[in-house]
């Protein structure tokens, strides 16, 4: 039970191949592939019900897979559960604990389940404890711990044994900002020590965590890469939004001189008060940056007047809401 | 092997902390003595048969009906509805290590409250003056089958919880199993169908698990290896199940 991992294993950290997952007729995961290097952050995206915390189960050994294959380090979950258990720290969804244990009992105990000696356990945990800023909460009972303090706890859990692959299942649900910004940085502090495979709803979140972001939906993954990739890849870099008084009937045959290709996205707002409407204008993703041409053309022509103009900055939000739509048609 | 251990010790170590146990301890105690108190009593009123022993021993089945199913209903469901079962099977701890270390760590329990009517006996004795009537065969006995009896009723307990989610649905299916098994089985002992001369060999395998009938025998001093071997393999059986019903709830989840 002791050192578990055999020797420095240079391979993925996970590996993932056509996992496909039904329950009574309903297929939840269908042929999902990826694979996650050694010390990635990854985040895990989708809908609710896409497939994700399945994914997760499947991954820890706690569910047997339907059809394909998963590996943890080079180990096979299926023919090799007990020899995986050792190698994955998994925070469930909802991160359950016992309410009548205190801190310090409940994470003596997991410590002595996942094989650490005594020896080795005392100063792992004063180490779990402060990285997770446990301490002042150590002996209190689990039941009346607020729940960012749980979910340290439940944190402080997976990352106890210093497991190579560590699997959160939304590891931030409910939690104030002051908490997400605590639970954020305390999973970009094992950066590059441990492989981290995280799912969220929160996508600011992820975007700034994670190196790379696999979407799912419907049990399908529909997107993979890291944000920038993804952003480039749904959206495209051109779409701008401004403010413009002026005839917006003659807005097109000016836009067209620009550049072939640059269009209205949709009918223009009406005019406010002051008689500007806003609007948003699109380029195909090949185009260069038009923000000075277009300033240059809408300065120089005296029927427009223009207040302001910016280059959209899509978040994964867009993307999310992309790769899931397009997808679930 | 380890991992058994440190489940059991935390088991234990829950049941110690917990009020409830104590509350349970209490109430156990309390209903005993008073069964207690009424035997003796009938016993200084008229001449009766046999040793208070065998009678107390007799309404073993009013704690067995109440008491296994407080003390087994929460072990597997509770974990299930938490989600803790989750979290502990992702350790490297099996399912059979998990069910084990439920099962005897209630049934260590169910032991030592029954140990503690043992109580009742010594103050009897110590106040009685009159040892004659407090034979140690039918104590002995009694306790015996106390104890091998106690592990097929907290295995079949044990069976309830890990077959669903609710602990209050557990706990009346613990009861169930119990009262078939005990009530039932002498019921139908007296149906007319079975004195039938086809039916012997289904007579025979009733008469087998009579409670009751194991019971008298083992106050009488006569231990039985065939009815060892039913409680310990009945005992076996449904711990196997149990596991079969947790790892079938995982599949099907």
């Amino acid at each position: 039970m002791s050192a578990p991992v055999p020797a420095p294993f240079s391979g993925p950290a996970l590996e993932v191949r056509d996992l496909v997952k039904s329950y009574a007729g309903v297929t939840a995961v269908h042929r999902i592939s990826f694979t996650v290097a050694q010390g990635e952050i990854i985040g895990l995206l989708g809908p609710n019900g896409a497939g994700k915390s399945t994914t997760m189960r499947i991954l820890t050994g706690y569910l047997p897979a339907s059809a394909g294959s998963v590996t943890v380090c080079g180990v096979d979950v299926a023919s090799h559960p007990a020899e995986v258990k050792n190698l994955i720290g998994y925070m469930p969804e909802n991160n359950p604990l016992p309410d009548d244990m205190r801190v310090s009992e409940y994470l003596y105990l997991r410590g002595r389940l996942k094989g650490l000696t005594r020896r080795r356990l005392h100063p792992r945990f004063d180490e779990v404890v402060q990285l997770c800023d446990l301490g002042r909460v150590r002996h209190r009972i689990i039941g009346k711990l607020s729940k960012g303090y749980r979910q340290r706890v439940g944190i402080a859990d997976a990352i106890l044994a210093e497991p190579p692959v560590i699997i959160m299942d939304e590891p931030t649900i409910g939690l104030d900002p002051h908490q997400i910004l605590a639970v954020r940085d305390l999973i970009a502090g094992l950066r590059g020590r441990m492989t981290v495979l995280i799912s969220s709803h929160i996508l600011p979140e992820v975007e700034v965590t994670c190196d790379r972001v696999i979407i799912v939906n419907q049990g399908r993954v529909v997107a993979t890469g890291t944000p920038a990739e993804l952003r480039r890849e749904w959206l495209g870099p051109g779409h701008y939004e401004l403010e413009l008084a002026g005839p917006l009937e003659a807005l097109p045959s000016l836009l067209s001189a620009l550049h072939p290709e640059l269009s209205l996205v949709s009918a223009p707002s009406e005019p406010d008060a002051e008689g500007f409407a806003s609007l948003r204008l699109t380029a195909p993703s090949a185009a260069p940056d038009l923000r000075e041409s277009l300033v240059n053309a809408l300065a120089r022509d005296p029927r427009f007047r223009l207040r302001a103009l910016a280059r959209a900055r899509h978040t994964l939000e867009d993307v999310f809401l992309a790769a899931t739509q397009n997808t679930a048609a | 092997m380890r991992s058994f251990r440190i489940l059991l010790g935390h088991e234990l170590r829950m049941l110690l902390v917990s009020p409830a146990t104590y509350i349970a301890a209490t109430l156990f105690l309390v209903v005993m003595g008073f069964i207690f108190a009424g035997i003796l009593e009938s016993f200084a009123s008229t001449a009766q048969e046999g040793s208070p022993a065998a009678t107390f021993f007799q309404l073993f089945w009013i704690p067995v009906f109440f008491m296994v199913p407080l003390l087994t209903m929460k072990s597997l469901a509770e974990e299930r509805r938490l989600g803790t079962l989750e979290t502990l099977l992702t350790t490297p701890v099996t399912t059979t290590q998990v069910v084990f270390a439920k099962f005897f760590a209630a049934y260590a329990l169910y032991v030592s409250l029954w140990g503690a009517t043992g109580g009742f006996f010594y103050i009897l004795r110590h106040f009685a003056g009159d040892a004659s009537r407090l034979d140690a065969g039918p104590l002995i006995g009694g306790y015996l089958f106390i104890a091998v009896s106690g592990a097929l009723f907290v295995a079949l307990g044990i069976f309830a919880s890990s077959v669903t989610r609710n602990q209050a649905v557990a706990g009346i299916l613990a009861f169930v199993i119990l009262l078939l098994l005990v009530i039932g089985t002498r019921y139908t002992a007296t149906l007319e169908l079975l004195k039938l001369d086809s039916m012997v060999s289904i007579r025979s395998a009733v008469d087998y698990v009579q409670v009751f009938t194991h019971l008298d025998d083992f106050t009488r001093g006569v231990i039985d290896t065939r009815q060892v071997l039913f409680y310990l393999s009945g005992s076996t059986l449904a711990l196997l199940f149990s596991i079969f019903g947790v790892e079938a709830k995982l599949l099907h989840s």
